[in-house]
């Protein structure tokens, strides 16, 4: 199996040379569906080069980098690393609308920023070191 | 840290959300949060998930979000000042001048954090707001990626492999300071604060730590 991390989650996948991949894998990875224009998420396909699709398999890296998003390999290259493309965080930011994100508390309990809607809030990092 | 912040205005339909950027988890957080004696939100974020959707490089760092969920300030340094960077490194003390500056800092910040709840001021508009958004560039999307990695190889045995990630995640991204003292507290505890951490201070120059949010 090959572990992927992405921004919000970890996946264990069949994958081989790489991240060749069954459609229905790279859709539960990536959100994006291969279809014969290629990979398409809502309203949107991004065309993928013959050389990505194979009989019933997918190149998710390849797609990755099409997409314009870092996909990054361990030297074993059994854990991938899909980092959100730039162009994806700078719409997200300048839409002005706050990106949500579910993080626990001390105590484990999943908590949502959605879950604040109708208070204002002060978002604040820390660290101990 | 915000707890005199909150209680003071938890009934005026505000919350504080304080977000650990902490790789070595919970229980490594656990002890400052039990001291902070908090009622707000205290969540952890060993992944620095949180830097990565809002593009921030440093603790403490902070973003105000209004009723319908809107950016209104996006991220600014949260009170803190250079004034540690002259400090007297033998016995760790600033001057009283550079003190009391220090804590009229932080008092002007919370002072504008109470009025923009009681009254909206100093909430940006979008043309303002918009212009003061760091950009993330392509090296900072792959920094944050190789950070990931290198945190994910690092808490699975993998260290001197995840390091590299992370020491790469770093020269491609030289400003998110986050990401350095992150790394070097996973090499070991206090290596953040240490000559290392000083000398890259040092060579800052004329430019801020804390760049101060613009009230």
């Amino acid at each position: 199996m090959t572990k992927i991390l992405t921004p919000t989650a970890e996946h264990d996948v069949a994958a081989h040379d790489g991240l060749w991949m069954s459609p229905a894998d790279a859709a539960t990875v990536t959100g994006w569906t291969l279809k014969p224009e290629g990979m398409c998420r809502a309203e949107l396909c991004v065309p993928l080069p013959a050389s990505a699709v194979g009989t019933n398999e997918v190149d998710v890296a390849a797609f990755w980098k099409k997409l314009g998003g870092p996909a990054i390999a361990s030297d074993q290259r059994d854990v991938w690393a899909l980092g959100a493309p730039a162009d994806e965080r700078n719409g997200a930011l300048e839409g002005f609308e706050a990106p949500d994100f579910t993080l626990p508390d001390v105590n484990g309990v999943a908590r949502s920023l959605s879950q604040l809607r109708g208070k204002k809030v002060f978002l604040a990092t820390w660290a101990s070191w | 840290m915000w707890q005199q912040l909150y209680s003071e205005l938890k009934d005026e339909n505000f919350m504080v959300v304080a977000v650990a950027e902490e790789s070595r988890g919970t229980d490594h957080a656990r002890p400052w949060i039990e001291q902070a004696k908090s009622d707000y939100w205290q969540l952890i974020d060993a992944e620095h998930r949180l830097e990565d959707l809002y593009n921030l490089v440093n603790v403490p760092q902070a973003v105000w979000i209004d009723e319908a969920g809107r950016i209104v300030r996006p991220p600014e340094t949260a009170g803190s000042t250079d004034h540690f960077r002259r400090m007297d490194l033998k016995t760790r003390t600033m001057s009283p001048e550079d003190q009391a500056e220090r804590l009229a800092a932080r008092q002007a910040y919370l002072d504008a954090v109470r009025a923009w709840v009681a009254t909206g001021k100093h909430a940006l508009p979008a043309d303002a707001a918009r212009a003061s958004l760091p950009k993330v560039t392509p090296q900072i999307a792959e920094s944050r990626a190789r950070f990931r990695l290198g945190v994910w190889l690092r808490a699975h045995g993998r260290a001197a492999e995840g390091d590299r990630q992370m020491a790469e995640a770093s020269r491609l991204h030289p400003d998110a300071w986050s990401l350095w003292r992150q790394a070097a507290d996973l090499d070991e505890v206090g290596k953040a604060s240490g000559p290392d951490f000083w000398k890259r201070v040092q060579a800052l120059g004329d430019k801020p730590y804390y760049p101060p949010a613009k009230l």
